[in-house]
């Protein structure tokens, strides 16, 4: 036991006496010129080259013969760059000359403080050589005006084209396909049922004959207990056998509302909600789509709705403006 | 050989001279000094395996159904642009691969970009003369993050979608302009039109990539007219540079580094998984997944969109700033518009109008190291907070706690960074001692009546403070 600590503090010993030299000898910062002269060195370099070719060959072979595998052809060009690299990074440190040169900058960096008394001849070359061009030109304030202003005109007309980009947004981002009336239709066409749904579930649908890709045209509708709803009095009949339908657009960030949370315990849980998983607005339900949590600042614009023959069916527009707000929303319009 | 391929130039284009300067340049030595040279290689990497991803990759938001060898989408409707990428992944060989080498690469450059930054800001390396190259930096950051931003976008797949919904909401937050603005750029409502798609395209393919590239260019003349900066050493003055030449140590070291990010990234992209978009499916904006994150440089703002508190400024019926331009708009502006202005700043505080060619160590100067260290505490907690959601799936820590908890971190944090880095700095600078370097040991002296006494060396805060 005690040769084998004296043996390991040896082991340490030498251990810090080779880094101290190691590190000693990186800080001398040599300005001569050394010539490694290392045939070993050569050899390895040369050995890590030819590897690099080999793993080069693998990389066509395996795209030929083996169906282009991409962990294999990433391993093998991988394999190859890596021995360039510990090829040529072994060249630099054992191969070839190491040498550590001096050399001066060039200064034309001075202290602002300075700048006034400073003389630097280049300098004064080429203000005088600007100054040149406008010998013997009276009115220099006249022709700048001028052309300032041709500069702004210029300039306007050439930013004027941007706005064919796109149309003027007006009523653009209001408008909505959903008109008293307008039924409700899942992913697939088929109408949407009020029997489709159970309390607790939730499904998307989309205005009959809108493109499903606009914004305003999909709506999330869930179903609570009829009970509980705890719409304002206004909306008292938008809800019927406790289905509602809320834009399916955040009006944070506009992300798809694609997350329903039904409490299991409604005692303990917070009530039934409609999250968003971008930002993680949350909208309540039963009191008609007020923000209850998250940077959201808007409710969830609710979509009235009526049963006609068991199928669902708007009865009107949003209660407000669907998507993200900007300048020309109207706070609970 | 070599001396006809001078002359040949030479006799042409008068370049032997320059030739021969160049290769005499001096490169000093710092592990430091290699993010920048990081970045330069990502960036080469990204334009060709982005060129190679052009020959494939159809910018299309018509939509076909697809009929590809990935069986779950079979039969889907999806845009060209998802079915293409769909095709690049699983039918083109090779394809796979190079898609993911490319976006690896994109992450590797940011992070490089970052922590090069984080090198000039720490050392002071972005003092006159270099102040305007800093400026030069720092715009490229920003174009990498739009670039990067919409070189993943493109894909179509849900995760992008998501991600364009919020950016154009981000866009019509802007006062005033903001609805008119996100209109003009996707050529009418969210989710926009064809034309979008192209637009993108060709920003991602063309505009921006030419931009860093240009700016790039002067970013490195603006390096090599005034020579590198050098951390303080023995000889090392303000009036000289001390290093390895170009020829042929630095161009084979630095080579040899390019070769190895190289490896690093094909390696990665061949055998680590990234953005597997046949698994988000295409998207269609009343589509959403949970538990979406973007990409890591992203992170931050996603973080102040989920931090901000829910209030709008709304003047008589006109929101004229909506709740996404502060996480959006205002941090990232924020921070930028520090960046940009703390050169002028600090010359103004300390009224040094010298220029500079030394670098500090970060302990040199607490109050710009304090500063830095609050700044990025800062923008790394509310990166932290953008991905609280993970935390909550993975570990169930509460996500309405965790967001109390962040917002109070978004202060406390950069304060703590800012209180304990000009402690450590102040504490480290009188001291002389190095955190990693020095064994502590003492030199004792016996004297002559026997009794010892510590010797201190002089010189010793020099000897530390040269670098090897």
């Amino acid at each position: 036991m005690k040769w084998f600590l004296a043996a390991l503090r040896w082991a340490w010993r030498l251990a810090v006496a080779a880094v101290v030299l190691v590190l000693g000898r990186r800080g001398e910062g040599k300005l001569e010129r050394e010539l490694p002269a290392s045939p070993r060195a050569e050899g390895a370099v040369a050995a890590l080259l030819f590897g690099a070719g080999l793993a080069g060959v693998a990389f066509v072979l395996v795209y030929a013969f083996d169906g282009a595998d991409t962990q294999l052809l990433g391993a093998a060009i991988a394999l190859a760059l890596g021995l360039i690299g510990a090829a040529l990074i072994l060249a630099a440190g054992r191969v070839l000359p190491q040498e550590q040169l001096e050399e001066e900058r060039p200064s034309f960096a001075v202290p602002t403080a300075e700048e006034e008394h400073h003389h630097d001849e280049a300098a004064e070359e080429t203000v005088r050589a600007l100054h040149k061009g406008r010998e013997g030109v009276t009115r220099r304030r006249l022709l700048g005006a001028a052309g300032a202003t041709a500069g702004l005109g210029l300039g306007a007309a050439a930013l004027t084209p941007l706005a064919s980009l796109g149309p003027r947004v007006g009523k653009l981002l209001e408008e909505s396909p959903w008109r008293d009336g307008t039924a409700l239709v899942e992913e697939n066409d088929l109408p949407v049922r009020a029997g489709d749904l159970e309390v607790g579930s939730f499904l998307t649908a989309f205005a009959e004959g809108a493109d499903k890709r606009e914004l305003a045209a999909a709506v999330v509708v869930v179903r609570v207990e009829e009970s509980e709803l705890e719409l304002p009095p206004e909306r008292r009949d938008w809800a019927p056998e406790g289905l509602l339908a809320f834009s399916k657009i955040c009006t944070h960030a506009q992300c798809a509302v694609s997350l329903f949370r039904y409490p299991l315990f409604a005692e303990r849980s917070p009530g039934p909600a409609l999250v968003c998983p971008c930002h993680y607005s949350t909208f309540d339900v039963l009191s008609g789509g007020n923000r209850v949590f998250g940077p959201a600042v808007r409710p969830l614009p609710q979509l009235p709705l009526r049963i006609e023959a068991g199928r669902l069916v708007a009865a009107g527009d949003f209660s407000g403006p669907v998507g993200p707000s900007w300048g020309g929303v109207r706070e609970g319009s | 050989m070599i001396r006809r391929a001078v002359r040949f130039l030479d006799q042409r284009a008068g370049a032997g001279s320059a030739l021969g300067k160049a290769l005499r340049y001096v490169f000093p030595d710092h592990w430091t000094f290699l993010f920048g040279e990081i970045a330069l290689y990502s960036f080469v990497i990204l334009v060709a395996t982005g060129i190679y991803l052009t020959l494939f990759f159809e910018p299309s938001s018509s939509t076909i159904v697809y009929h590809g060898s990935y069986a779950p989408l079979q039969g889907q409707e999806m845009s060209k642009a998802y079915a293409s990428a769909l095709t690049l992944s699983f039918e083109v060989p090779a394809g796979l691969l190079i898609r993911q080498v490319h976006h690896w690469t994109a992450l590797v450059f940011l992070a490089a970009i970052v922590l090069h930054l984080m090198r000039i800001f720490f050392t002071g390396a972005y003092r006159k003369p270099r102040d305007l190259n800093y400026y030069v930096g720092l715009t490229m950051l920003t174009l990498a993050v739009i670039e990067g931003y919409a070189g993943y976008s493109l894909l179509d797949d849900l995760l992008s979608g998501m991600g364009l919904a919020i950016g154009n909401a981000v866009a019509l937050s802007i006062p005033v302009v903001g609805g008119q603005l996100g209109t003009l750029i996707w050529g009418g409502r969210f989710p926009g039109t064809d034309a979008f798609f192209s637009r993108l395209y060709i920003a991602h393919v063309f505009i921006f990539p030419v931009l860093i590239g240009s700016l790039m260019a002067l970013h490195l003349a603006m390096v090599a007219i005034p020579r590198h900066t050098q951390f303080r050493g023995r000889r090392r003055r303000e009036s000289n540079v001390i290093g390895t030449p170009l020829w042929p140590g630095y161009a084979l070291r630095s080579l040899g580094l390019f070769f190895s990010v190289a490896a690093v990234l094909f390696a990665l992209g061949g055998l680590v998984q990234i953005n597997p978009i046949w698994q988000w499916g295409p998207y269609e904006p009343y589509l959403g997944t949970n538990g979406a994150q973007p990409d890591w440089y992203l992170g931050w703002l996603i973080g102040a969109l989920r931090l901000m508190p829910h209030f709008d400024v709304v003047i008589g019926g006109y929101t004229l700033v909506p709740n996404p331009f502060w996480g959006g708009v205002l941090f990232p502006g924020l921070v930028f518009g520090f960046l940009y202005a703390w050169p002028a700043i600090e010359r103004r505080l300390d009224r040094d109008y010298a220029p500079h060619n030394l670098l500090d160590r970060p302990r040199d100067n607490p109050r710009r190291t304090a500063i830095g260290a609050a700044l990025f505490a800062w923008v790394a907690t509310i990166f932290f907070a953008g991905a609280a959601d993970r935390a909550f799936v993975q570990l169930g820590v509460p996500y309405e706690g965790q967001l109390w908890g962040y917002r109070a971190a978004s202060v406390l944090v950069p304060t703590a960074a800012y209180l304990l880095t000009r402690r450590v700095c102040e504490h480290l600078r009188e001291d002389g001692g190095h955190p990693g370097r020095g064994s502590g040991a003492r030199v004792l002296a016996r004297s002559r009546s026997g009794g010892f006494e510590e010797l201190r060396p002089q010189g010793q805060s020099a000897a530390d403070g040269e670098q090897g």
